[in-house]
């Protein structure tokens, strides 16, 4: 047996580092235009095969649009490589968007939504031939329904904030009929509820009360009895807050509300950590809304489209957007004879999609399961609570008892070596992880904010927390190095001064071309 | 880039010691007799660290000695320094003499607390200041969190200025237990913006708040034929701004239907605008602390307040947040009437936005 | 079984964790939740169903009660249409990548920023426009945003809005304008297009639709322009992009706001799920600063040749003149921003112009041919249409159910008297003469 070879290293294999040796891809990829070729085509069109019309110079395209031209492979493969340059949560430890509750979205139910039954479906079909999607709006609006305890659930809405849009517009004509639009304009929320809340609240006409977190971090209730009058409107309150904490006095809130004939509405974007265990008819609310992206799982697409679910109790069903979907024992139908009803909040009934992968969601878990999600959303947040606390520089304000989400703060680290959190949050990606920060008003101090959701394992958290507390450790060690971040990453440092100066900035490449390139 | 430093080096001392600042020279002996240790000159070479750091080529122009060379030199740089000479132990003075030194740098960073920053803004800088927290009482809104954002602020200056509030307690009625304080003025400040640029695509608030749509909201719901007191302070002159006067920064203003009727005026004068009209007072939140009213504002005295029909308060939700969930503080110098403005106040924020927040007679609350 | 989708149930890994913690039980951390607020019983709905193959059977069952597009004739529009979806689009709106990201930074989800700022580029071609946002939730929601831009822009609160604008989108400007914007109508003439009015300085915005609700491209738009802007007011024209291979940009005619939907552009019908909203504008700083949506810019990084991305103006709120009716930002649609990027460039100029040509051409043979059955009258027949055109007939019901039995979804239901037809590529000429065969048979 003679030997085969120069070896120049040997098994067994040593073991791993303990943090990743990650890079992201890096495609150095040009933009769209400049793969451009006269000439080639991405995709034949059908020939009309019946006479030309000519069109009057008044409306006729003058110079064909200078869009690009491309075989179909390298269309397809530069959209293939700019995928791989995004980090979803198909390939990261995605407990890092705090609020967002970025969990896993089952495969299984994104081919329900590519299958032609619902792809190929128009929303104006006569209702005989799309009662299967109607039952899926049906059933999954009594899940809703009993989910939060309130009586009717509207899925229209786009998103989570439309749906505090939607609930704002049912208030207002609510009042409205009651002969009280005129006298009751004023809408209290939260520092720490979904920033939307006051957004939609002051779109829709009204002015916005905030209460300020008292010295535990809960909502003022003394304040509110100050506030509270005949010119209340309504409540609009997230709970959990956007901290993670639960304000326990949430029924007296609401009967404050109900005293001086106000509503009250329950953003439960944060219903993650809760399901199964406390809703919001329990509590008394008026409304309430969730996010079908959220907390039952549809994937969140770059940014959309997401769905939202609007909640009402009796009083309010009038209002709902219309059509309703309506069942009489043997067939679903749509019910548009709403007098009272706010109209359309979007085209149609909702996004189908999402609202068919949120069924499916659902479906899959049942009571026992949500409550299974809901405890282990919990239970993960505190335990990686329990971690980050352990890095030196990393606090969370207000004690440490949370739910699903905790907003922490990095003020000890940057006070020490003055790198910011975002800075921190652009290190960790160098690892494969990511987070964000936290909504404006920045009331916590260098914030980021985690929520760990039921998706991810321990040794996510463990993997996740070793990340953050090696950067922590690099920032005072060196903390130029992280302020330089990113290194192993699609691009490195990005200069964004020329995205504030007209003179400069480029949203459109037509844009770049013309102020940089002519 | 050439960052100017300025340390003043008994900062801090009064601190350790106990004794609520370092002003006066009495008081410094007495702190370094405790065996105290001014901390400004460590703080202020963190500072120098830190910028060095992030800009190696920058270079740090101060005095000579320990106002200022000492601390670069800790901090690694080789200062360039300016003809000078300080006296022994520095005093005021020599600080505002520093800062003339000093005119031609890109900002000028002083370590310090409250005292130093009116100093520097007696000496009317030609350009923008950041203060590098150092001092006993920093409740001013001209300094930097820490040394190394001082640090950072001043080398990331990029032009875009900020107006910061110089305010400072009277350090002898701190010491018999009585906080008042006061507004000097504004220094112009590095305005640090933090860009984020992937933050979530959730929503925002469509505007957050500034000083100019917390004005707008005061305007707007100005009644006819009614008596504002627009108190001292830059928010509450913003509101002068937006009626389209000028209005005064330090001093007490008086408008009624849009129309400025007394400027800087004094309570005698105040008490003879609002006699026989409804009267309502706009007031801001002077300093760190909550105080709402204090002898900053002793024109609108109990006796003018003993007339005011609706008070207002003025402050972005950030600094009711900085408040860390203590009330504000009422402050007249007199008991009863400080008892009686107790309860909740309407605090507007922004537009159409408005936040109910607790106020306290300051006896109630031990500040310190 | 531990559940697939919740690996901590797993009681051992539970038990470890809550003792690393130093807990005894999750309800620890449920300490503020009060007794009476909770719901002390099982959540009433259906049994789980915890195996994947029988999900697919009970979905499935479901999906079999419907009866899609690609199993009858459908000529079905009014807002949602059956344009042909490439398969390239499918395939990268499904990568998991894309699917599943949502919010990082430009670094790390630099694709998903060039993806963007690549669909934002083509859609500024094809309008002739520098500024378009990324994508807001739908058509409706455009409108509304666009018409509250000039509001602000203009400091002004009235609308004039035209008749030919579908009943829900209408509902939908109602509510979103509210409380502080006032509609009027702009009535529609015999051709289908608007009829003359007058604009005084009282009016933000003249809005128009190209094509408008009853298929027909307004001609007059570049003299309407001019009317609006001699009283100060701006022209918003919603457009559908989809027939802008052919037809002029209404910027070149002097729209100053364009938007729409671009739910043609590559995306399925979805039983109404595949809408996505555009706004655009010129460049002039003070129009872009009332955008409520988020911009994306080309800037440069500390690579030479790396192309970076942000967010363009970031503060825009600080030169915003009015704080009136500011709108939030949200998670809107940004997945069918970048699935019509892609069907832009899969179709290029040339695919663009051919679609186009074949939509007009199909559109006047559909309303000839059906306009020669007696007791069917095509609404506007003088007027240039694109992909849509209103008959009359004595009972729309009636005419719809007794095709339905055909095979064929005629059309949409305007109200008891009128349809409305819809024509795209997807539709042969076999297809029209079948239409217009079934129609001839009821009809007789």
């Amino acid at each position: 047996m003679g030997a085969v070879g120069e070896s120049f290293a040997k098994l067994p294999i040593e073991a791993k580092p303990p943090l990743r040796r990650f890079h992201q891809a890096r495609w150095d990829e040009p933009i769209i235009f400049e793969l451009s070729s006269p000439g080639r085509r991405g995709i034949g069109v059908p020939e009309a095969g019946v006479p030309a019309v000519e069109l009057p110079a008044a409306v006729r395209r003058q110079a064909p649009p200078a869009l690009p031209e491309m075989s179909q492979l390298h269309v397809l493969r530069h959209y293939v490589r700019l995928s791989q340059e995004t980090l979803g949560v198909d390939v990261n430890i995605a407990v890092g968007q705090g609020t967002c509750t970025m969990k896993y979205s089952p495969k299984v139910n994104d081919r329900f939504v590519s299958d032609t039954r619902i792809a190929e479906l128009h929303p104006a079909q006569p209702e005989d031939s799309v009662q299967g999607v109607l039952e899926i709006y049906w059933r999954m609006e009594r899940m809703l329904a009993e989910i939060s305890g309130l009586h009717r659930v509207s899925l229209q809405p786009n998103s989570g904030s439309a749906a505090i849009y939607t609930n704002i517009a049912m208030i207002r004509a609510y009042h409205a009929s009651r002969g009280e639009g005129e006298q009751r304009d004023q809408v209290i929320t939260t520092m720490f509820s979904h920033p939307s809340n006051a957004a939609c609240a002051k779109l829709a006409g009204y002015e916005v009360i905030t209460l300020m977190p008292d010295a535990d971090g809960h909502p003022d209730i003394e304040a509110l009895r100050a506030a509270v009058g005949p010119r209340t409107a309504a409540l609009m309150i997230t709970n959990p807050e956007d901290t993670g904490i639960y304000n326990p006095r949430i029924a007296e809130f609401v009967e404050l509300v109900h005293g001086v004939g106000g509503l009250a509405c329950y953003d439960q974007a944060n219903a993650n950590g809760i399901l199964g265990i406390t809703r919001a008819a329990e509590a008394g609310f008026d409304l309430c809304h969730f996010n079908l992206h959220k907390t039952f799982s549809t994937p969140h697409m770059c940014g959309g489209p997401a769905a939202g679910a609007s909640g009402v109790a009796e009083k309010l069903v009038p209002f709902l957007p219309g059509p309703t979907v309506e069942f009489d024992g043997e067939r679903y139908f749509l019910d548009a004879d709403r007098p009272q009803s706010i109209g359309k909040v979007r085209p149609y009934l909702g996004v189908t999609q999402n609202v068919v992968r949120a069924y499916a969601w659902i479906m899959a878990l049942g009571a026992e399961g949500l409550r299974q999600v809901a405890e282990t959303a919990v239970l993960n947040n505190n335990y990686l609570q329990h971690k980050i606390l352990q890095i030196r520089g990393a606090s969370a304000p207000w004690g440490r008892r949370r739910l699903e989400q905790v907003r922490y703060s990095w003020e000890e680290l940057y006070e020490e070596t003055g790198v910011h959190s975002e800075d921190i949050g652009v290190r960790a990606a160098d690892f494969g992880v990511h987070y964000w920060t936290s909504h404006h008003p920045y009331l916590v101090p260098e914030p980021f904010t985690l929520e760990p959701t039921e998706s991810y394992s321990k040794e996510d958290l463990d993997e996740y927390a070793a990340i953050l507390a090696h950067v922590a450790e690099e920032a005072r060690t060196d903390p130029e190095f992280v302020k330089g971040a990113p290194y192993n990453q699609t691009v490195h440092k990005i200069d964004p001064t020329c995205l504030d100066d007209p003179e400069q900035w480029a949203p459109t490449w037509r844009a770049y071309v013309r102020k940089h390139l002519s | 880039m050439r960052i100017g430093l300025i340390v003043n080096p008994v900062a801090g001392l009064g601190g350790a010691a106990g004794l609520k600042g370092s002003d006066g020279t009495e008081v410094q002996r007495e702190a370094l007799a405790r065996g105290a240790t001014a901390r400004a000159g460590e703080r202020a070479a963190a500072a120098v660290r830190a910028l060095l750091a992030a800009r190696p080529d920058a270079t740090v122009v101060t005095v000579p000695g320990p106002m200022g060379e000492a601390a670069a030199r800790a901090g690694g740089a080789e200062p360039e320094l300016v003809a000078f000479a300080p006296g022994e132990p520095s005093s005021a003075g020599d600080t505002r003499a520093a800062v003339r030194a000093l005119a031609a740098v890109d900002v000028l960073l002083f370590a310090g607390g409250d005292g130093t920053a009116r100093d520097v803004l007696d000496a009317a800088p030609g350009g923008p200041v950041l203060g590098i927290p150092a001092g006993v009482k920093v409740y001013s809104g001209c300094f930097a969190v820490g040394p190394a954002a001082a640090g950072l602020a001043a080398v990331e200056f990029a032009g875009n200025t900020t107006e910061a509030e110089v305010v400072d307690l009277d350090e002898q009625a701190y010491r018999e237990g009585r906080v008042s304080p006061r507004l000097y003025g504004t220094l112009t400040v590095p305005a640090a913006r933090v860009r984020l640029s992937g933050r979530k695509t959730g929503s925002t608030t469509a505007a957050p708040a500034t000083v100019e749509g917390i004005a707008r909201e005061v305007v707007a719901r100005m009644r006819p034929g009614v008596r504002y007191i627009l108190g001292p302070g830059s928010t509450t002159r913003a509101v002068g701004r937006a009626l389209g006067s000028e209005g005064t920064l330090l001093g007490v203003d008086v408008v009624a239907d849009g129309v400025p009727i007394g400027t800087d005026v004094s309570e005698r004068a105040l008490l003879d605008l609002v006699d026989g009209h409804e009267v309502a007072a706009v007031v801001s939140v002077i300093g760190g602390q909550g105080f709402v009213l204090g002898r900053g504002n002793q024109q609108i005295s109990p006796r003018v307040l003993a007339r005011v029909d609706e008070l207002t308060v003025l402050a972005t939700r950030e600094k009711l947040a900085a408040l860390g969930g203590r009330p504000l503080l009422a402050d007249t110098g007199d008991p009863a009437t400080d008892a009686r403005l107790g309860g909740y106040v309407r605090v507007v924020t922004g537009y159409r936005e408005s936040v109910p927040y607790r106020i306290v007679p300051a006896s109630e609350e031990s500040v310190g | 079984m531990t559940h697939p989708y919740i690996p901590n149930a797993e009681p051992a890994v539970r038990a470890e964790m809550l003792a690393a913690i130093g807990v005894e039980s999750v309800e620890d951390f449920y300490a503020d939740i009060p007794a009476a607020l909770r719901l002390n019983r099982p959540l009433d709905l259906p049994a789980p169903i915890t195996s994947e193959h029988e999900l697919v059977r009970h979905m499935g069952a479901l999906l079999g009660r419907n009866t899609d597009t690609t199993e009858v004739l459908s000529f079905l529009g009014g807002g949602c249409y059956p344009h042909h979806v490439p398969a390239v689009c499918d395939e990268v709106n499904t990568r998991g990548e894309f699917l599943t990201a949502y919010a990082g930074e430009p670094y790390e989800d630099h694709g998903r920023f060039q993806a963007i700022f690549e669909y934002v580029s083509m859609m500024a071609e094809l309008l002739e426009m520098d500024v378009v946002n990324v994508p807001t939730y739908d058509g409706f929601q455009a409108s509304g945003t666009a018409l509250r831009m000039a509001a602000r822009y203009t400091g002004r609160s009235t609308v004039l809005v035209t008749a030919a604008i579908g009943a829900d989108k209408l509902s939908k400007l109602h509510d979103f304008l509210a409380p502080d914007i006032e509609i009027a109508m702009i009535p529609v003439t015999e051709t289908g297009e608007a009829a003359a009015f007058t604009v005084d300085d009282s009016v933000a915005a003249v809005y128009l639709e190209y094509p408008n609700a009853y298929g027909v491209v307004e001609t007059r738009m570049a003299e309407i322009a001019e009317l609006a802007h001699a009283q100060g007011a701006l022209l918003v024209v919603s457009a559908d992009p989809i027939a802008l291979g052919v037809l002029a940009p209404p910027a070149t005619l002097g729209a100053d706001i364009v938007c729409g939907d671009i739910q043609s552009l590559g995306m399925h019908q979805s039983y109404g799920g595949g809408h996505a909203g555009y706004i655009a504008t010129r460049d002039e700083p003070r129009l872009v600063a009332e955008f409520p949506s988020r911009l994306f810019g080309i800037a440069p990084t500390a690579v030479p040749g790396e192309y970076g991305f942000g967010d363009v103006f970031y503060d825009r709120t600080s030169f915003a003149l009015r704080e009136e009716g500011k709108e939030w930002v949200g998670t809107a649609a940004s997945l069918w921003g970048i699935t019509a990027g892609v069907y832009l460039a899969l179709m290029g100029p040339e695919g663009m112009r051919e679609l186009g040509e074949t939509v007009l051409a199909r559109t006047r043979y559909a309303m000839d041919e059906l306009g020669a059955v007696p007791g069917v009258r095509v609404l506007h027949p003088e007027g240039v249409h694109f992909r849509e055109f209103a008959v009359e007939v004595a009972d729309a019901d009636a005419l719809l159910t007794a095709l339905r039995a055909h095979g064929i979804f005629a059309g949409v239901r305007l109200d008891a008297g009128t349809l409305l037809v819809c024509v795209t590529e997807r539709h042969s000429k076999d297809d029209i003469d079948t239409l217009v065969r079934a129609v001839r048979e009821v009809q007789g």
